[in-house]
């Protein structure tokens, strides 16, 4: 295969099993990824018929229909709005403020100079991102908790009354989002701090030359050109704001009916009434106003990545 | 691992060739202050749960969670690992889940990886977008769980190993991506000199591509070793829990159990201390390939975020 050829290639049409058989080896390389997608992703679309069903276990996908009534009875109840916010809250904080911590540790990591300690810190900072939430949410307990945890022993220490954090709804956002920024932080400087040693260094210099202070140096030369990474993945995550993380937020909330208020997002509430209900219907409905929205947003802002910085674009 | 941060926080500073203002020092102060600072706070919480582990129980519920326990014990974990003890069948199960999984995984994603890489393969946008649309758009909890028990993955071992965990298309991109930064030359010359396509893909392309299939084994790893949502969706039988899904249980357990025994007989086998050590051997063997995870991680990431 010379390269002339292969530049010709796209233009002439291909018969399909010829193509097949030249390549099979590839092809059979590329088939259990295939069916996997296949059975787990494509299979289950015939599934989203339930929403708008009453569904049955003897029946199955074929039971009786209802039309909108799931997403009727759904949309009625105070739930929709309640998770659809809880969602949209915690993700918005979650993105706006990561976002602005990684950039920042990525900017402060950047002008540490002495190598050991660069890499021991990064070492330290980044250990939390490979722990389960399960574990985290008991780590979560032992500074938290109400009979023996180290904030209270502080507080009574001090004279102050205990405080059961996990019964009040109003400090929990303020503690997911230092949960988050704990576990995710190093983690998410490491792409900007690559972004930020691609940057010529030959900028920095003439700017040290000219006698520009650290943090002008910062502000004119490191920040301007960052700014496609951070747009770029901060569009990424745009696309994922209608998805909640089940793995955190059930692992560090639970059952815990006081907190639900204001921790319930669509995940933990797809899954709450698709497991105490056992009515996979409702569940579906909810799925699906999820996976709708969730698609559209996903959708957008990869489009919008790919107009606007091309290079940047995922696929 | 905290004492070596501290450590290290006073640099040895060495003068620039250009003399630096006052201003500049105490910015290089606060920066390696800041930097300290942070990474204390992330590995602090480690520190408190290995210490409680090996707190005696009395002492915590006297004086509560603290650095500096009054007293030591090791009965936490020598529970874990007794004989009535189910925590070490949970870590055969969860440690058997990641390593036959990590590894059907990675063969799989570098086998498609590899095909949308090739320029051979005419379908490979095709196909390139038959895999993007599931990122994009899933339907969610409900079909995935009927469809992995109509797979017959319930209630056994293979539960925790192939639904949602087995494939991810994001690794597979990486994986495409990285192949296709190896040069044409390599492909076309080898062939010229005779190499099947076998032979191509197995001895030319597979060694090469050992970064990137260590960055995959890892996330998949990790993956695996941190999941418990397969376990609560799709495990009814405590003989097949694995570790998450134990510490979970073993959590809730515990709340209802000290619900149940306030005011009550005040016996107490290690609680506490049992939950942080079962923690401590959860964490474990992440805590042992840190060095190596770290540095792939970290190699993985920028694959993807230069490339991606």
């Amino acid at each position: 295969m010379s390269k002339l050829t292969a530049a010709k290639e796209p233009r002439r049409r291909v018969n399909p099993i010829k193509e097949l058989w030249r390549n099979k080896f590839l092809y059979f390389l590329a088939l259990p990824a295939m069916v996997y997608t296949f059975i787990f992703s494509y299979l289950s679309l015939p599934y989203i018929a339930i929403a708008f069903e009453k569904f049955n276990y003897k029946t199955g996908i074929f039971s009786q229909f209802v039309g909108l009534k799931n997403f009727e009875y759904f949309f009625k109840s105070s739930w929709a709005w309640t998770i659809t916010r809880n969602t949209l809250i915690i993700n918005i904080l979650f993105l706006v403020i990561g976002t602005v911590c990684a950039v920042a540790l990525a900017i402060i990591l950047n002008e540490v100079s002495a190598k050991g300690f660069l890499k021991a810190s990064q070492s330290a900072m980044l250990f939390p991102y490979f722990i389960s939430w399960v574990i985290v949410s008991y780590m979560l307990q032992g500074i938290l908790g109400t009979e023996n945890g180290l904030i209270n022993n502080i507080i009574v220490s001090m004279g102050g009354e205990r405080v059961n954090f996990y019964s009040q709804p109003s400090y929990w956002y303020p503690i997911l989002l230092i949960l988050n920024i704990w576990k995710t932080t190093g983690y998410n400087a490491i792409v900007y701090l690559a972004a930020i040693t691609g940057i010529d260094e030959g900028l920095y210099e003439a700017a040290y030359i000219d006698g520009a202070t650290r943090w002008k140096r910062i502000r004119y030369i490191t920040l301007p050109l960052l700014t496609p990474t951070i747009c770029i993945l901060t569009l990424m995550s745009v696309g994922r704001i209608f998805y909640g993380d089940f793995g955190m937020m059930y692992a560090i909330i639970r059952d815990n009916s006081s907190l639900m208020p204001i921790a319930e997002v669509i995940d933990t509430y797809v899954y709450r009434t698709f497991k105490n209900t056992g009515d996979p219907s409702l569940s579906m409905a909810v799925s699906l106003y999820q996976s709708i929205v969730g698609f559209i947003l996903v959708f957008t802002s990869n489009w919008i990545v790919r107009r606007k910085f091309p290079e940047g674009a995922l696929f | 691992m905290a004492s070596d941060v501290i450590k290290t926080g006073s640099p040895p500073e060495r003068s620039n060739k250009i003399q630096t203002s006052r201003n500049e020092k105490v910015g290089r102060f606060f920066i390696y202050f800041f930097v300290a600072l942070f990474a204390l706070v992330c590995v602090i919480p480690f520190v408190l749960v290995i210490i409680v582990s090996l707190t005696e129980e009395k002492s915590i519920t006297i004086n509560g969670y603290s650095f500096f326990p009054s007293a030591w014990s090791v009965s936490a974990y020598r529970q874990l690992f007794s004989r009535s003890s189910s925590i070490p069948r949970a870590y055969l199960v969860t440690g058997f889940a990641t390593v036959v999984g990590t590894f059907i995984a990675s063969l799989i994603t570098f086998g498609a990886g590899y095909t949308l890489a090739n320029k051979q393969c005419r379908y490979r946008n095709g196909l390139s977008l038959y895999f993007y649309i599931t990122m994009v758009f899933s339907a969610g909890m409900v079909p995935w769980y009927m469809i992995s028990k109509m797979v017959g993955c319930y209630d056994n071992i293979w539960a925790l190993i192939v639904p949602s965990l087995m494939f991810s298309p994001f690794n597979m991109f990486l994986v495409r991506n990285f192949v296709r930064e190896v040069p044409d030359a390599l492909n076309e010359s080898a062939r010229i000199d005779g190499a099947g396509e076998v032979r191509i893909a197995f001895t030319i392309y597979f060694p090469l591509c050992l970064p990137v299939l260590a960055t995959i084994a890892l996330f998949y790893a990790i993956g695996y070793w941190n999941n418990y949502f397969n376990c609560v969706m799709l495990i009814n039988d405590q003989k097949n829990y694995n570790l998450q899904m134990m510490l979970l249980k073993i959590q809730s357990e515990i709340t209802a159990m000290s619900k149940v025994a306030q005011g009550a007989t005040r016996s107490n086998p290690p609680r506490e201390s049992f939950k942080m050590a079962t923690s401590v051997i959860t964490m474990g063997p992440i805590i042992l390939l840190y060095p190596f995870l770290q540095k792939y991680f970290v190699k993985g990431m920028v694959i993807g975020a230069v490339k991606g």
